[in-house]
């Protein structure tokens, strides 16, 4: 089921914070964050966020294509390198 | 034979469900647009006049997307995923299953027919 309309989307407070900060002063540089489940919001615009995989610190830039989107669907959890036995027919088939 | 938006030609059916035979519009679409152009819904397809047809052709035209450019649509919204690099974008890419659902059983619809392999728990049995 999708989230109320009512209480709006979920913004990480403190990275919310982080970036209006980055914003004031002009500057950019990449936030490591946590949060996969903050959504993305215009303001993140232009930021390069580190999102953590479970494993490490994935480098996120973020489109405005992103928008409404959640920080965690850019880095992803699993790694899949394909199946034992199976030669690769076209090469970047299964991008590691 | 009446023709509305490009190639869809439903004659004997109730105007209600030749609607639906154009890519876009379901049972829930046909009802408000004959509602909109005020034309009983149960009348035959065939039975409408030109200047009815040309109502459910504007009504259309208007406001519901409808075969190519809803293909289109669709196309670029999958498109979009893929480009931003997002986890729904990647599953699509290999298509597979884009909403969460399981893949070790089913999910025969995205992954097409099965594929068989050799030395895998289970093909023995399925052999005898």
């Amino acid at each position: 089921m999708s989230r109320s309309a009512k209480k709006g989307p979920f913004v990480d407070e403190k990275l919310y914070l982080k970036v209006s900060k980055l914003n004031e002063n002009r500057a950019k540089q990449p936030i490591k964050t946590w949060a996969r489940a903050c959504t993305i919001i215009p303001e993140f615009v232009g930021h390069t966020f580190e999102v953590h995989n479970g494993n490490k610190f994935l480098r996120v830039f973020v489109q405005e294509d992103m928008v409404g989107h959640k920080l965690g669907e850019f880095s992803p959890t699993r790694v899949f390198r394909g199946h034992s036995g199976k030669k690769p027919t076209t090469p970047g088939a299964a991008p590691a | 034979m009446p023709r509305i938006s490009g190639v869809d030609i439903p004659p004997d059916k109730k105007i209600k469900i030749s609607l639906r035979y154009i890519f876009g519009v379901g049972p829930s679409n046909a009802m408000s647009i004959l509602k909109e152009a005020g034309i009983d819904p149960e009348r035959r397809a065939k039975e409408l006049s030109e200047d009815e047809l040309a109502k459910i052709i504007g009504i259309l035209d208007r406001g519901i997307l409808v075969e190519g450019a809803l293909r289109r649509a669709i196309g670029q919204n999958i498109t979009r995923l893929r480009d931003i690099g997002s986890y729904r974008g990647a599953r699509h890419r290999r298509s597979l299953p884009v909403r969460g659902q399981r893949t070790r059983s089913n999910a025969r619809t995205r992954k097409g027919p099965r594929k068989t392999v050799a030395g895998k728990k289970g093909v023995k049995e399925l052999g005898k």
